[in-house]
């Protein structure tokens, strides 16, 4: 085992205790990187080698330098008797939907290519201040816009570490591929409709969506305003907890950022769970998705490995003194991916109009007679496919015309998914879950080239993800074992508003009870071969 | 492709595509407006859900309450410290103005 393998907290420790030094830990990771990651993603296309398609390929900005600097500073802040702070040494990676100061901020478009942010997004800078060592900027699906990460301007995208033939899911693929691979213990990425969680199930490693407005928003490259939340992923709950109690809190940027103090998440690992109600829901073991043939939509189980797993999960939990409540009823969750397709699209195209090769970004090099062509033809030549058809489809559906049939219906569709959470978590209600056990995925990590192209089939990636985000509710992703392909299975707990703490407490006490557990001693395919 | 798949014509695409400021070559055209129609086959099943007339849109999903909510900021102006770093991103500057093509206008009678 490397340094780079360490978690987070352990990192920290001997750091601190002047075991190891932050730039002996930073020389680990690039190592590692050097060793497993191949080329970065570039707008600059070329044909895909052989080595390649072995590569991990998560980063497209490397900040080799800068991350030397803030190392060498942890250390000096430790050799001269100062507090470098909770996070002092810790390599992290970010996902390139987050500004930060003097690196290219691309969000994986050509239209934001040759973007140097002016400012650092609030997350990031808190990171920062608290000592982490920034390695670089990682791979995404472009304007986040996928599940798979494929759809990057900057090829090759990022493949899973696991079978580098698959995904790493997305559209935080980057950021899940990079923690699974041991090139950072950490990495900050986004859930618009489960863009941490599903990456996360896919890398076999833990990614939490916080509460919409636990974490400001400041910084981020906006897609979908009322659905975006910047969070954690590491390899463990008490890795997930550290950055979540860094990142989160009021942000006078961030007007719709929650004014609540910030728990000491990993306090509160150690609690016990006994008496806690989980439930189950009959409406997250079923998989729903349309046939475009017949328009009729399609209903069968989740596989049965995933199944099974979150069942175990369910099981160990009952052991550990928790009531496991069956048959929850969650019945607007298959209208999560119809409804996202709308809100999420009138959100994108609003939030898009701003790229117009004026202000900053990619602007054509043809010449141009008039502003209007200028806007078109920068555009066009900007953005990729999946940008363009967000901004059509947002357009068509909050058009006068349609707007009452498509938008306000979606809206109020979203009320019903709202409520569907209310009941269960209703402290007063029937059901009393302080959480909700689900699969967070219908499939495990799909081949490259296998759903890519559509639209559709590849936005149902998230329906067991995507109804968190229109409640606006917290969820976590965690390894809950291996499929017979040797794939990872995650598992997935949704909590009421603001638990974030009762959701990392319960994947604190799945992971000791499932420590001695077989499936924990396999290691990513790529650290195999390593 | 089922009728439905069919529902936004080729006519209205293109009037999108204007509205939108984007230009399209042939092939990703022809893509985005079978996707285009693909994902709005999928959206229709919203109009089989029973919601009674008094459910509210949904903006958000978590409320905001006098207890959650951030305090109104006061209506007060801070200077960029930096604003040469945001005109540098600028494809076209000259003197701290960034320079556009030609403006389209009428002129109103």
């Amino acid at each position: 085992m490397q340094l780079c393998d360490l978690s987070a907290v352990e990192i920290r420790d001997k750091i601190l205790s002047k075991k190891t030094s932050a730039v002996e830990v930073l020389e680990s990771c690039l190592e590692r990187i050097n060793q497993v990651d191949g080329c970065p993603g570039s707008i600059d296309s070329r044909p895909e080698t052989k080595e390649d398609a072995e590569k991990v390929h998560a980063f497209i900005t490397l900040t080799e330098d800068s991350a030397r600097e803030q190392a060498q500073s942890v250390d000096k802040m430790i050799a001269d008797g100062d507090d470098p702070g909770p996070l002092a040494g810790i390599p992290a990676t970010i996902k390139d939907v987050f500004c930060v100061k003097g690196t290219p901020s691309t969000i994986g478009s050509r239209i934001l290519a040759n973007f140097i942010s002016p400012y650092t997004a609030t997350p990031v800078e808190r990171m920062r201040l608290a000592g982490a060592v920034l390695l670089g900027k990682v791979n995404l699906d472009e304007f986040t816009y996928g599940s798979s990460t494929e759809s990057s301007a900057f090829q090759p995208s990022t493949r899973n570490p696991w079978d580098t033939s698959r995904v790493p899911g997305g559209s935080s693929g980057g950021s899940t591929a990079s923690v699974a691979a041991g090139e950072a213990p950490l990495s900050l990425g986004t859930d618009t409709a489960g863009s941490i969680r599903q990456p996360a199930a896919f890398c076999g490693v833990v990614g939490l969506k916080p509460t919409y407005g636990r974490v400001s928003r400041y910084g981020l490259i906006a897609f979908g305003s009322s659905l975006d939340c910047p969070g954690p992923m590491a390899r463990n709950a008490k890795d997930t907890a550290l950055l979540l109690r860094t990142i989160a809190g009021p942000d006078k940027r961030d007007a719709t950022g929650a004014n609540l103090p910030v728990p000491d998440y990993l306090a509160l690992l150690e609690k016990e769970i006994k008496g806690k109600r989980i439930g189950l829901s009959p409406d997250y073991f079923q998989i729903t998705f349309p046939n475009l043939e017949t328009s009729e939509y399609i209903q069968q189980p989740v596989p049965a490995e995933i199944m099974d797993a979150t069942m175990k999960a369910a099981e160990i939990y009952r052991q550990l003194g928790a009531e496991i409540i069956e048959d929850v009823p969650m019945p607007n969750t298959r209208y999560g991916i119809p409804v996202y397709f709308v809100i999420s699209r009138v959100e994108a195209a609003s939030n898009l109009h701003r790229f117009d090769g004026v202000k900053y970004g990619h602007r054509t090099e043809n010449e141009i007679s008039d502003l209007r062509s200028l806007y078109r033809r920068s555009r066009g030549e900007g953005f990729g496919l999946q940008p363009k058809l967000r901004i059509l489809m947002g357009m068509y559906v909050s058009a006068a015309q349609y707007s009452e049939q498509y938008y306000r219906r979606a809206l109020q569709a979203r009320t019903l998914i709202r409520r569907d959470f209310e009941q269960a978590f209703d402290p007063n209600g029937k059901y009393k879950l302080d959480a909700l056990l689900t699969p967070t995925t219908p499939t495990t990590a799909f081949p490259m080239k296998d759903v890519y192209g559509d639209s559709v089939i590849m936005q149902y990636a998230d329906q067991l993800t995507v109804p968190a985000n229109h409640a606006g509710v917290p969820g976590i992703s965690f390894p809950g074992g291996l499929d017979s392909n040797g794939l990872p299975i995650g598992v997935q707990l949704l909590g009421p508003d603001f638990s974030e703490g009762l959701l990392l407490q319960l994947t604190h006490a799945y992971e000791k009870a499932t420590e001695d557990a077989n499936w924990r001693l396999e290691r990513p395919a790529v650290l195999r071969e390593a | 492709m089922s009728k439905s798949n069919q529902e936004i014509s080729r006519e209205t695409f293109d009037h999108l595509v204007e509205l939108a400021a984007l230009e399209l070559g042939q092939e990703e055209s022809e893509y985005l407006h079978t996707q285009l129609n693909n994902q709005l086959s999928a959206v229709h099943v919203l109009e089989t859900i029973d919601i009674a007339d008094d459910v509210p849109p949904a903006s958000h999903g978590v409320p905001y309450t006098a207890q959650n909510s951030p305090e109104l900021r006061k209506d007060e102006w801070d200077a960029c410290p930096n604003s040469d770093a945001i005109l540098e991103q600028a494809p076209v500057v000259d003197d701290g103005y960034i320079i556009v093509p030609d403006i389209p206008h009428t002129t109103l009678e």
